[in-house]
């Protein structure tokens, strides 16, 4: 246990040294993306893109399902899952709207009402 | 002799690139972020920095997770910008300043800094967005730049009084440079958001403006909270605060604020800039 994680904060994962050993399969393939050949490659066959980098059967699952909060349990990092959020259209309140479970329109209201 | 004219404090999410990009500064949404920024031009058109050092944290496009430093100082003579995967136009590259990164380099190791050094080194959307906004229009960079990256991705991840040293030691570094030049520290990111979890979305308006006006008046109050409770009153990414400590820590002298905005929401992120002038207290002495 880090000294960071003592510290719970709800709703939110710390990237600590456990969770970047758990998920450095995913966040690798993630780091791919940056490079345009490699988001046509996973788009053109996914499973075999994930196998490549040999991702674990819930991270797998996780991203078929393009659930991002799923991705985190799994040790996604967001600075890395952000590269795939991209890959199936997603921006970062489309990301946002999904973790938190309303709509896009209401995460980006919310949004506004914090600078009220 | 160098020295140190002032620290700018600027947000960098990568949806003001991709505004720049479009042209949409004038748009209902992007009008009170960028007219933020108005100041700061004038103002860099006025006392034309020769560098700029930056402090900033990269988000996947340098380091990866298989070697991940605390603090790295480019020593490269051209930084490049590259494609990091949601289609943000590539920046034209930065012109380096080696001799001065290798100054710092040495300075801040003898500091007991163990700094990572990087001949090579491409700068994200962290380092390019805050250029962008105080250079716009698509000349060459007028410019010469040092980037300093620091660590927010993965924990442990630097405390907020150990990045406020750093900027203190790069500070004393920069005004030991035997050549004249006007250096302007920039601290790259924030203020408060946070992108992943149940909690993707907070923001916190109290604390950013606690943070503005603390950065001006007593930074060192700042530098008293654990990266854990910057996390909770800031957000998973508000963590970025860490580089505007650092490029506080680096104004040594009589520091006075120029300029300073605040304005929710820019995408997830409650946007900030803030211009400190700093005055050498030689030149206060004389």
């Amino acid at each position: 246990m880090t000294v960071a994680t003592s510290h719970d904060i709800p709703g939110t994962t710390l990237f600590d040294g456990d969770m970047a050993q758990k998920g450095y399969a995913l966040n690798r393939m993630c780091f791919s993306f940056n490079d345009a050949a490699n988001r046509a490659a996973f788009l053109k066959d996914e499973d075999a893109y994930c196998a490549k980098f040999g991702l674990t059967a819930r991270q797998r699952e996780a991203v078929r399902q393009r659930n991002v909060l799923a991705m985190i349990a799994a040790g996604g990092n967001i600075y890395y899952l952000a590269k795939l959020a991209g890959i199936f259209g997603f921006n970062v309140q489309d990301v946002g709207a999904q973790q938190t479970g309303i709509s896009v329109e209401a995460f980006k209201a919310r949004l506004a009402e914090a600078g009220r | 002799m160098a020295r140190i004219i002032g620290g700018l404090g600027t947000s960098h999410v990568p949806a003001i690139g991709a505004a720049i990009a479009a042209g949409r500064q004038q748009e209902p949404y992007w009008k009170p972020f960028f007219g933020g920024y108005d100041a700061v031009r004038a103002w860099l058109g006025r006392e034309r920095p020769d560098t700029v050092v930056a402090f900033y944290n990269d988000h996947g496009l340098n380091f990866f997770l298989d070697k991940m430093p605390t603090f790295a100082v480019g020593a490269a003579a051209e930084y490049r910008n590259a494609d990091e995967g949601w289609g943000l136009p590539v920046q034209k590259p930065f012109r380096g300043d080696p001799e001065l990164s290798w100054h710092l380099i040495e300075a801040l190791v003898a500091d007991e800094f163990d700094i990572t050094t990087c001949q090579e080194m491409m700068v994200d959307h962290a380092f390019t967005v805050p250029m962008s906004l105080m250079y716009p229009g698509g000349a060459d960079w007028p410019v010469k730049v040092v980037p300093v990256a620091i660590n927010t991705v993965q924990h442990p991840l630097p405390s907020p009084a150990r990045c406020f040293k750093l900027g203190r030691a790069v500070g004393r570094a920069i005004e030991s440079y035997a050549k004249d030049a006007k250096v302007l520290v920039v601290g790259s990111g924030g203020l408060s958001h946070q992108l992943d979890g149940e909690r993707a979305g907070f923001i916190n308006k109290p604390f950013d403006l606690m943070c503005l006006e603390k950065l001006q008046s007593d930074p060192e109050a700042l530098t008293r909270y654990s990266v854990a409770e910057l996390v909770e009153l800031a957000g998973t990414q508000g963590v970025e605060l860490l580089n505007w400590l650092a490029m506080r820590g680096a104004l040594n002298g009589q520091v006075s604020k120029v300029h300073g905005n605040y304005h929710i929401p820019i995408s997830n992120t409650a946007s900030g800039v803030l211009l400190l002038e700093n005055r050498p207290l030689s030149a206060i002495a004389a």
